[in-house]
């Protein structure tokens, strides 16, 4: 796991529209960025929640989607080469002499001088079902993704849900696991329909069935699950013999590791000055949807807004001995110069 | 205007009025209702508005689209009578519509 640590200015937490358009503020002023998203791709909410709704008040166009927005500004901020980091969730935030230090859970290390926080509603993780006692099979009886096969190998695996996730785990592992059920409330589904037929033709073998309806109850003990009463399409309920299960509904925001990082809290908020968008540790920035201020509205044209400020000084910091001269793009030839436009 | 009840899971009511052409979302939103958390904000893509819609309503509220049958894979204790409340919308005609508040949303 020893990589080598990642040096840069900036790190901005939070690839969503605000994390995005922070690299070009800080662009501007000369500040290279470095982005980490749990995420595989940048949008945030965005991208993630409502890829193909328009979105009405963002200044100067009259309707955009969500996916549109994430692509103009993924073109507008080109010029500064920002890097991006995804699929990882930044764990750990430490102080150093000059600066800091942040770890995500795939091992990357990063030593910055600026953070920026621009986490929207928290990380994006799996929905965990409401079901009585659940927690104590996390880890051990039910997952939320397939990280080792072994936990599977042998078992009694249920699988419930009907997107992608669902589909292709039933389709992986099918032939590892003991038997396995794949249990969805309706008949129709949200995965690929390759998946689905391939899953049926399983069905058809014998290797593998399919149930309708929903989990109500979870049996065992000690962490290790027995079986799972579920609520048949018909209302009546039965028990499946369980060992495992994996449930996949989705993802829901959480505010995550952030709560730990030492930063004062309002509600799940981080509680900003209105002048430079900094927490109650300097250096560490919070912008768009994470913050909380008086008067504060969680729109995408704020944390643009905050951006602006936040950078002004993120300057001071990363250029201490520097003076900053606001410049406008239209008219500044270095501003111009930075954007490749001159 | 509309009045619409909201019935929480143990039995508590609240009735509410609403504009038409607003969502019942909306309304429960915009009086505090507990229960609907609406974490996207009304863009049918987080099912933590789900509620039941009274049996004596299902008619006029319609079914659900195809969409917002998907996301309704999301959520929690779905029945026949499981609606997404961003995506009704309030007319003249749901005039005492009566709505009732799952046990728990995701």
């Amino acid at each position: 796991m020893s990589q080598d640590v990642i040096k840069t200015d900036a790190v901005i937490v939070g690839a969503g529209p605000v994390g995005l358009f922070a690299v070009f503020e800080l662009g501007l002023v000369d500040i290279k960025c470095h982005l980490i998203d749990i995420l595989d791709r940048a949008g945030g909410q965005c991208t993630e929640l409502y890829p193909e709704k328009p979105i009405y008040d963002i200044p100067g166009l009259t309707v955009v989607t969500g996916q549109e927005l994430t692509d103009r500004l993924m073109e507008q901020i080109k010029p500064f080469g920002p890097e991006f980091h995804f699929n990882q969730r930044v764990e750990t935030l430490e102080r150093l002499d000059s600066g800091f230090r942040l770890t995500t859970d795939a091992g990357t290390q990063f030593e910055c001088k600026i953070v920026v926080i621009a986490a929207g509603g928290g990380s994006f993780t799996p929905k965990r079902p409401p079901l009585a006692g659940i927690e104590q099979y996390e880890g051990t009886s039910v997952f939320y993704s397939v990280r080792k096969m072994e936990h599977f190998k042998g078992r009694d695996v249920l699988i419930v849900g009907g997107g992608d996730s669902a589909l292709d785990w039933t389709l992986n592992l099918a032939p590892v696991a003991k038997s396995l059920t794949l249990l969805h409330r309706r008949g129709e589904f949200r995965a690929a329909p390759a998946s689905v037929q391939k899953m049926f033709d399983l069905v058809e073998k014998g290797d593998i069935s399919f149930k309708l309806g929903q989990v109500t109850e979870l049996h065992g003990e000690g962490g290790k699950l027995r079986s799972v009463t579920v609520k048949g399409a018909d209302g009546a309920t039965f028990e499946l013999p369980t060992e495992v299960m994996l449930p996949f509904f989705g993802l829901t925001m959480k505010l995550g590791p952030v709560a730990d990082w030492g930063l004062n809290l309002h509600e799940n908020l981080i509680p900003v000055d209105t002048e430079k968008f900094e927490t109650s540790e300097k250096g560490i920035f919070a912008i768009g949807d994470i913050n909380t201020y008086p008067g504060k509205l969680k729109l995408i044209l704020s944390g643009f807004h905050e951006a602006a400020l936040m950078a002004q000084q993120a300057h001071k910091y990363v250029y201490p001995d520097k003076k900053l001269i606001f410049q406008y793009t239209t008219s500044s030839t270095s501003l111009q110069k930075k954007l490749g436009v001159k | 205007m509309a009045r619409i009840t909201f019935i929480q899971n143990d039995g508590t009511e609240r009735v509410v009025e609403a504009e038409p052409g607003m969502t019942v979302m909306e309304a429960a939103v915009k009086n505090n209702i507990p229960g609907i958390a609406a974490e996207c904000g009304g863009a049918c893509a987080c099912a933590t508005c789900h509620v039941y819609v009274d049996d004596a309503w299902r008619e006029k509220t319609g079914s659900p689209e195809q969409m917002e049958e998907d996301m309704l894979d999301f959520a929690f204790d779905v029945r026949p009578s499981s609606r997404l409340s961003c995506q009704i919308k309030v007319t003249d005609a749901l005039d005492g519509l009566v709505v009732r508040i799952p046990e728990k949303q995701f």
